[in-house]
């Protein structure tokens, strides 16, 4: 049996489970205000005077996603394993691979459609003036391979426990450490503390630095590949802690 | 269809199943009896691949579960414990996912539906959330999931458990007929349950297999089996005891009633005695005017109590 067909099934399934629930449509309608009030209030939009989207909007992701990305991974396992649902799932003719992906893909295909509901935005600023459209997309996908990472990391912490608060609150913790690892603030700190050589590599860990290079319109493959490999390497961790809950 | 060899799963220092063999062919019902705790679930985790055995090995229709699990998986059905199903998911979302996860499709998906429906009795829930269904239709929902794909072999843990007393019989009903195809194996701790579907009963205690035989020869090994009430009118209850106790077969006679002239008497036969007890009695009785005869067939309850007890409360109760 082809895997994808697997997988897709997977992914039909939560992301029914999504909308079936107010979660999708909290989370969507929570994220697009973040966004509208970020920009044109605090981001300064208007004030700006400049046909671009990347200070007043895309500067904010992260910080959106720290709180947004854990409120939908957290559930991802926790509730399978709560509900006792893992046991159907993994008993199942499937891999637990093809499990895990379908469950990732399915969120972070919903976190492409919050994504791509911000599209106001984008025709606002296009009537606007005229900015670099490039840019633009290139820094769309920067966001979703940024979501991505951070969603992966949550499928850690859900298959830690099966409490989604715990889940929710270890996520954002560890969320918050890959930020801050790029957060102009704190590495100015680090640099008296500590070798310039220690800095760069904090610094290499954090989603701020690698963010940088897709909202300056270059798709750098360093900077996909780090957002693909957090994902590859988390993908697995939760595979591994699922194997071991199992093994007792 | 299962085949189970030398199964052991250690948790942490405990060893939850200790060294279980046992094989369910095609067309039986075996079974799985034991009080909580015992291993039961444990075992049938294993069998369905969800826990990874400590030791020892499980085949299911010559497929090893841990070298060859997805096709292993394929021939089974499963109704976990507690019956879990996805409760943000309509009763028919919910069977149509598990028949596509299943590799059906199209109109073989459809057909599959619509035969675990009407099997199971769910046309009055069909578009209903499975969060908002009762006890007994979220356990049915699980069910039909189990048999969509008309598997080989089912392993359904505690299938009746929760079920009113009608729904007990209907389940009860819908394994006998499909043991007759499958190869099946429930776990239960009703025993009136095993004398109506199983055709085979295996008994396990502390992960242990304690007693494995067709629930005729469970009886078997009650200390009832064999065991001769007799009431008799117009004698006195010593009379009757005396003379019982003078029949070689004999190893104890209790007064279980006396009133009204009507004496009624248990015999328990002495090792050996082979159901020749009540022609014994008769001859011994045959004197006295003689109410009734009846040998008993034995209890599986007690036969279950009396294997799964833990010592200490053995010892208290002698």
């Amino acid at each position: 049996m082809n895997p994808w067909r697997n997988i897709w099934t997977i992914t039909k399934r939560e992301l029914g489970a999504y909308f079936s629930s107010p979660i999708a449509y909290v989370f969507i309608v929570i994220f697009l205000l973040l966004c509208g009030f970020f920009t044109f209030f605090v981001g300064g939009f208007f004030e700006r005077q400049e046909a671009s989207l990347v200070r007043p909007f895309f500067d904010w992701h992260p910080w959106f996603y720290l709180f947004l990305v854990p409120a939908v991974g957290m559930r991802l396992w926790a509730e399978e394993r709560r509900t006792g649902t893992i046991e159907l799932l993994l008993t199942m003719p499937i891999t637990a691979w093809q499990a895990i992906v379908g469950k990732f893909l399915a969120s972070w295909l919903f976190l492409a459609l919050a994504l791509v509901l911000t599209f106001p935005i984008v025709i606002t600023v296009n009537y606007l003036g005229h900015p670099d459209n490039g840019v633009i997309l290139t820094a769309y996908v920067g966001s979703w391979l940024m979501a991505g990472a951070y969603l992966a990391i949550s499928c850690i912490t859900s298959a830690l426990t099966r409490s989604q608060v715990v889940s929710f609150i270890i996520s954002l913790v560890v969320c918050l450490f890959l930020i801050l690892a790029g957060f102009p603030p704190v590495i100015n700190v680090l640099e008296q503390l500590a070798w310039p050589n220690m800095v760069d590599l904090i610094t290499s860990f954090s989603v701020m630095t690698h963010f940088e290079g897709f909202q300056k319109g270059v798709l750098d493959s360093r900077d996909i590949l780090f957002f693909l490999s957090v994902i590859g390497f988390s993908l697995f961790t939760t595979s591994v802690i699922l194997r071991t809950h199992r093994a007792g | 269809m299962i085949k189970v060899q030398n199964l052991v799963k250690v948790f942490g220092t405990k060893r939850a199943v200790d060294d279980v063999s046992f094989s369910v062919s095609r067309g039986e019902v075996l079974g799985f009896l034991g009080p909580n705790g015992a291993g039961k679930s444990t075992t049938m985790r294993m069998i369905t691949g969800f826990l990874p055995p400590s030791g020892g090995s499980v085949t299911v229709g010559g497929f090893d579960i841990v070298e060859q699990p997805i096709q292993a998986r394929r021939l089974i059905g499963y109704l976990p414990e507690n019956a879990p199903a996805y409760t943000d998911m309509t009763v028919h979302g919910f069977l149509n996912f598990a028949a596509e996860i299943r590799g059906l499709r199209g109109d073989a998906r459809k057909k599959a539906v619509s035969r675990a429906v009407e099997m199971c009795c769910l046309e009055a829930v069909l578009h209903q959330s499975v969060e908002t269904l009762s006890k007994g239709f979220r356990h049915r929902t699980c069910f039909a999931q189990s048999v969509i794909h008309d598997p080989d072999v089912l392993v359904l843990d505690e299938p009746t458990d929760g079920l009113d007393p009608n729904q007990k019989h209907e389940v009860r009903q819908l394994i006998r007929r499909m043991g007759e195809k499958k190869g099946i194996i429930f776990s239960t701790h009703i025993l009136e349950e095993v004398d109506a579907v199983c055709s085979r009963a295996i008994i396990i205690d502390r992960g242990k297999i304690v007693a494995n035989g067709t629930p005729q020869e469970l009886r078997q090994k009650s200390e009832w089996a064999g065991a001769v009430t007799l009431r008799v009118k117009g004698v006195a209850s010593s009379a009757v005891t005396a003379k019982l106790y003078q029949v070689p077969l004999v190893k104890r006679v209790t007064v279980v009633d006396e009133k009204d002239g009507l004496v009624t008497v248990q015999a328990f036969p002495k090792a050996g005695a082979n159901g020749a007890l009540a022609s014994a009695i008769g001859e011994a009785a045959h004197e006295w005017h003689i109410e009734q005869l009846q040998v008993e067939e034995g209890h599986l309850d007690e036969v279950f109590r009396s294997i799964t007890m833990p010592d200490t409360v053995k010892e208290a109760t002698k």
